[in-house]
């Protein structure tokens, strides 16, 4: 018998969902049992799946499909390869820690619970659909309950108004959480109309092609798109999936979205949301039309490159760690763009590495300050200090976070970082190398910065005798923080299977 | 008598009509206007019947006329409920529709 | 022999590995000292063993496997190296890393359990990085663990973390030596660039083969100079070192005098084939060390923080190193860093025992301590004397021989500075032995001998730097083998007026320190303030310091403020602008939704008549 492992862990948040609505709001404990239950089966299949990945054939596989709308190419068709593996688990990992990192929480858990299962089926269903139809579908699912996330359980703060534009900021009521997720939401859609667009080209010109309407991926691989019509499509998906990645200048829902949102929000939304823009600009853009993504990749490593060294910059002047860590984000998803630019195979298995690593990393990072901010009640750095003193394991594990993000040995960020590197200098534009490497000393400045004023001196008493991580806090910094040593001493566990999947990319650019 | 002219005259008692129904400001004379835009209507349905001889049309304008009835009422209640309510009897002083 | 490098290079990373994962093992404070104290004696017992089995049959062997594969049967391998190289160092870091071990027992015994299980764990974590390093055998590898060093540096400097000054120079150490990793990535990129590869037998027999030459080789070359400054405490980037000493004393022995800052030399003598391939810059590495030894020396003349003295003294002699090995002398300056090793790590323990009695640095605060603490005295004497160059003694051997090298590859110049620095450090660590031993303070001090767990590595190390002299034949023999440069051979013993001079040199830095600091022949108060213009230039350090705060000011601070500003109020203000704007017009628009139904129908009429007219003449 054929076990649909795919529909188990797509479906598994989904129903998880339905039968949180039925538990009553009182029962917090069936709530937990029921979030948590719904994150364990992804979860396993993934590790499931990437034992059992044949990395010797590669390809897509564990392949399911029926059709749905025959008459226009619309079908439920799942799979992974070894690019959307690795995503798979990372997705599965941060929806699990993101439910014990919300184990305490003490308002509205059901809706909570029940907006997360949505917001992690819409990601995961992303990340397996082999059906373009079916991606567009999942990745609307994905975008939209971040909303209410932001807006319900969200924290607002104080933004000055200045600038040529500062009356703006007055009205709009900058830096409330009803801004942040409203600007979030409004970015987001307005990307997938661009994406939507995208689609339809490429619809309409491979049932050309093809004789009959398609939306599947595997088919569509064959069309050799003309270039009036891979040009646009290529920009669309940069640009639509690319406001999602974060790619500047339209990266700036990124810090007050994640600053406004709250812990499990963040994470979900910067560890794995952030990638589906990645992953979409690799997918439908790299891999369905390589002439164009050939013709226009020195646009997409430029602007990495800009994302890298800005967000870097930008993140030194940040004195709300949120928005630093939003701003690092910000930073580092230029990696990932950049290692999919260099066309080269060490920059893209960089990059999906990278997409994994800053995941983890990113998810660790938001959990921390969340804590923190829950714990301390402040989230101005200026105010903080000496913390390590009353929380040495939250100050271990930040500190584990930033070393991955400056891209320290023996953590994930180093590999992922280096094989960027390795890609950008051996790509048909070397110069990335050098913008690309002072990111990186950047990242070390703002990361030991922050350490320094977060955790280290003198303790200061206003916050007396603040706690450190206590009962289930424990687990997600724990499997966080394990994953990105594991990954950074073992990289082989996922570079294994990423390889096959970029190598057969490759094999499309000719070479 | 030819099919032209009744087209003519319906077309003359429609401009009237809608004439009425935009610019008159009490809600009964809006009402009246209306009839006449409908009756301008029923007139075209009914020349174009006589013209090709075929029955149907008049058959139409019949059934048109018995709803039309049903019309008056609801438009005459709803007159009523402004009146007594809102204590309007004024088109230009409804704009609930605004939102 | 796999059993062995096993142990070697695990046992200190497990020990790490429990000390900081196990809790209860992490707070039980001594006993967690003794499991990493026993962890790393099967280190250094595997290396000696190691050591044995290299000199029976002198041929490199190297292990390796796949670590991080990237498409196309392109890898990243990951392996070990023994050579003539790399076995005397593991043997040297292991042993030097034990004696700092045992030491830190009683020197850290007022710390609470928890703090110092977390001591031990950081201390596991850098030895375990730092045989890492040594046994290398590529390029990544190295760089790898050369991070992972700088983080172990980092932890131990800033040990005491609610120290802000300890914090400080701690972040200080992990940006300047970053900054020089910056390098070390650009250069190991370039070399793979050139040749595919990372291997450092690999690289050597492509360069030699003439794939890998022109500007890919100098750059790559250049880069990992630049890298090895940072971490070796070269000018300009020698600034972390000093303020490193705010970490515990028997950190500073360990890593700012025997192990990490000597990682630098080390890299440069494992690259030596490539060295010699690009003159120019082996010409940068020699002026550089020659200027670091001689600024440095020139440096510690004026301080008066025990620990500073030394680490300034650390930078001069690591100019040494450097030097020798930019001249090809790479033997000369292994050599040298072994023997610097020894005194050194010695100097600072003895330094960690004054510190400890009287609770001070300032060597102006300490004074007539021979008496009261007489083995103490006794072993800073030896190590002073060993980095005085003095005949027997380990450093006279070691200094010798590059100085020699020097004169004899035509350095006239370098060779002379060299010589000057010699002099300098003579009398700036005798001026600091005089002071605190026979110095004026003496009522004051209730000062008395260290417990044996204190004693016993220092005596053990004072052998050490008094024989290490009788190490430089096999040192040339082992390096010999396994290093092929045109002259990293024994050397030629053409100029015997080297030794004398360079030793008459050095007594005579001690007769000057003599007459002003023990016998007040002279006044170097006096001195000191007439010439106070050149005692102010090196009291700020020549400077580097605030150059370098203002880079990190313009740079970082500056441009940070101006990039986030902008891109708070002038990009994310363009996206609020278009807000603001939809907003109004949509504000404008809404009135002509009146609502009111009549409207509505003028509306629709008109839209209605406009089609007909449309259909009519379109």
């Amino acid at each position: 018998m054929i076990i649909p492992w795919l529909s188990i862990a797509l479906l598994s948040p989904f129903v998880g969902g339905g039968l949180l609505l039925l538990v009553p709001a009182r029962a917090r404990g069936a709530l937990r049992a029921v979030a948590l239950g719904s994150a364990i089966p992804p979860l396993v299949v993934s590790l499931v799946l990437l034992a059992r990945y044949d990395t010797v054939a590669g390809g897509f596989q564990f392949v399911e499909s029926f059709s749905v709308v025959p008459s226009l190419g619309i079908a439920y068709r799942l799979a992974v390869d070894g690019l959307s593996l690795s995503l798979v688990l990372l997705t599965a990992v941060i929806y699990l820690t993101a439910i014990t990192t919300t184990w305490y929480l003490a308002e509205r858990e059901k809706e909570f619970f029940l907006f997360l299962a949505l917001l992690v089926t819409g990601v995961l269903g992303v990340f397996v659909s082999l059906d373009l139809f079916l991606f567009f579908l999942f990745y609307e699912l994905a975008v939209l309950p971040m909303y209410v996330l932001i807006v319900v359980w969200g924290s607002s703060m104080e933004v000055p108004a200045r600038g040529p534009f500062g009356w703006t900021y007055r009205a709009l009521r900058v830096g409330g959480k009803e801004y942040g997720a409203m600007k979030l939401t409004l970015y987001l859609l307005a990307g997938s109309a661009f994406i939507l667009v995208g689609l339809f080209l490429l619809w309409v010109e491979g049932g050309r092609t093809l004789g009959q309407p398609t939306f599947d991926l595997v088919a569509l691989r064959d069309v050799a798109f003309p270039h009036e019509i891979a040009r646009p499509a290529f920009l669309l998906f940069y640009v639509g999936f690319g406001i999602l990645a974060g790619i500047w200048p339209f990266h700036t829902w990124s810090p007050d979205g994640h600053a406004s949102a709250p812990a499990a929000g963040s994470m979900v939304h910067a560890g794995v949301l952030m990638k589906l823009g990645a992953y979409g600009v690799l997918r439908l853009g790299f891999e369905l039309l390589p002439a164009a993504a050939a013709e226009f990749a020195w646009i997409v490593g430029t602007v990495a490159v800009i994302n890298i060294v800005y967000g870097a910059v930008a993140a030194g002047w940040q004195s709300d760690i949120k928005y630093l860590i939003a701003y690092s984000s910000v930073s580092h998803m230029g990696l990932v763009m950049l290692g999919m630019a260099t066309l080269t195979a060490p920059g893209l298995s960089g990059s999906v590495f990278q997409m994994v690593a800053h995941g983890i990393m990113t998810g660790l990072f938001f959990t921390l300050v969340n804590l923190v901010y829950h714990k301390a009640r402040v989230r101005d750095m200026k105010e903080m200090g000496g913390f390590a003193q009353r929380q040495p394991g939250m100050g271990t594990f930040f500190v584990v976070a930033g070393l991955s993000s400056l891209g320290l040995p023996g953590l994930a960020g180093f590999v992922a970082e280096f094989l960027v590197f390795l890609g950008a200098w051996s790509s048909a534009h070397p110069w990335w190398l050098f913008p690309a490497v002072f990111g990186a000393l950047v990242t070390a400045i703002y990361v030991m910065r922050a350490v320094r004023r977060i955790y280290f001196g003198p303790a200061i008493q206003r916050f007396g005798e603040i706690k450190d991580l206590h009962g289930m806090e424990w687990v997600t910094p724990i499997v966080l923080g394990g994953l990105l040593l594991l990954l950074g001493v073992y990289p082989r566990l996922l570079l294994d299977s990423i390889q096959g999947g970029v190598a057969e990319l490759l094999a499309r650019y000719g070479g | 008598m030819t099919l032209e002219r009744i087209l003519i005259l319906s077309i003359v008692l429609f401009a009237i009509g809608l004439f009425g129904v935009l610019a008159r400001r009490h809600l009964i004379a809006i009402l009246l206007s209306l009839e006449l835009m409908f009756n301008a209507a029923n007139l075209a349905i009914l020349g174009i019947a006589w013209h090709r001889g075929c029955l149907a049309g008049a058959l139409i304008v019949l059934f048109g006329i018995a709803i039309t009835v049903a019309e008056v009422a609801i438009g005459l209640s709803l007159f009523l409920l402004a009146e007594r309510v809102r204590g309007v009897v004024h088109a230009d002083e409804l704009s609930d529709l605004r939102g | 022999m796999t059993a062995a490098l096993a142990l070697l290079l695990g046992a200190p990373a497990a020990s790490a590995a429990i000390l900081g994962l196990v809790l209860p093992v992490r707070r039980s404070g001594r006993k967690a000292a003794w499991l990493s104290i026993a962890a790393v004696s099967s280190s250094f017992v595997a290396a000696l063993w190691l050591l044995r089995q290299f000199i029976a049959s002198p041929e490199p062997r190297s292990w390796e496997f796949v670590w991080a594969p990237f498409g196309d049967g392109a890898a990243i391998r990951f392996g070990v190296l023994l050579d003539g190289l790399s076995v005397p160092m593991l043997v040297l870091v292991s042993g030097v890393a034990l004696a700092v071990q045992i030491y830190s027992v009683s020197y850290m015994a007022a710390e609470r359990p928890t703090a110092l299980g977390r001591y031990y764990a950081y201390h596991g974590l850098f030895t375990a990085a730092m045989l890492g390093l040594v046994a290398a055998h590529n390029t990544l590898q190295s760089y790898f663990f050369w991070e992972l060093v700088g983080l172990g540096s980092y932890l131990l400097i800033g040990f005491w973390h609610q120290k802000p000054e300890a914090v400080r120079a701690a972040t200080k150490a992990f940006w300047t030596t970053r900054l020089g990793d910056v390098g070390f990535a650009f250069g190991l990129i370039f070399l793979w660039s050139g040749s595919g590869t990372f291997v450092f037998e690999e690289l050597f027999d492509s360069a030699n083969a003439g794939r890998l030459s022109g500007s890919m080789l100098s750059l790559g070359v250049a880069g990992l100079f630049l890298g090895a400054m940072g971490k070796s405490a070269q000018f300009p980037l020698h600034v972390w070192l000093p303020d490193a000493m705010e970490g515990p004393t028997p950190v500073s022995a360990l890593i700012h005098a025997a192990t990490m800052v000597a990682a630098g030399v080390y890299l440069m003598a494992r690259i030596t084939p490539l060295l010699t391939l690009v003159p120019a810059v082996a010409g940068i590495v020699l002026s550089l060390g020659v200027l670091t030894a001689l600024l440095a020396a020139t440096l510690a003349l004026v301080a008066r923080d025990v620990k500073r003295i030394l680490a300034y003294s650390t930078v001069s002699q690591l100019g040494y190193m450097m030097a020798a090995v930019g001249a090809s002398a790479t033997a000369a300056g292994f050599f040298h860093l072994t023997t610097h090793a020894f005194f050194k790590a010695l100097l600072f323990l003895a330094a960690g025992s004054l510190i400890h009695a009287v609770h001070t640095n300032d060597i102006f605060e300490m004074g007539g301590l021979w008496k009261r603490m007489p083995l103490t005295g006794a072993c800073f004497l030896v190590g002073s004397l060993a980095l005085a160059g003095v005949p027997p003694l380990s450093g006279f051997w070691s200094k010798d021989e590059i100085l020699i090298s020097l004169w004899e590859g035509g350095h006239r110049f370098a060779f002379a500075a060299l010589v000057l620095a010699a002099g300098l450090t003579a009398f700036y660590v005798f001026r600091a032995f005089f002071v605190i031993f026979f110095g004026g303070n003496a009522g004051s001090m209730k000062a008395h001998e260290a417990p044996s767990t204190m004693t016993l590595p220092m005596a053990a190390l004072s052998l050490a730097a008094i024989g290490g002299g009788a190490l430089g034949e096999p040192i040339h023999a082992w390096i010999g083998a396994s290093i092929s440069g045109p002259r990293s051979g024994a050397v030629e013993h053409g100029a015997d007026w080297v030794p004398v001079l360079a030793t008459s040199v050095g007594l005579l830095g001690i007769a000057v320190a003599w007459l002003g600091y023990s016998r007040r022949a002279y006044r170097p108060e006096v001195w000191r303030a007439r010439l106070a213009p050149v005692v102010r230039l090196l009291e700020r350090g020549y400077y580097v310091d605030d150059a370098f705060l203002a880079g990190y000011r313009v740079l970082y601070l500056d441009l940070g403020r101006m990039v986030g500003w902008f891109d708070r109020y002038v990009i994310d203000g363009c996206v609020n602008l278009a807000t603001w704007v939809t907003w109004q017009s949509a504000g404008r628009l809404r009135a002509i939704q009146t609502g009111r139904p009549q409207d509505a129908l003028y509306a629709i009429a008109v839209g209605f008549l406009l089609l007909i007219c449309l259909a009519w003449w379109g």
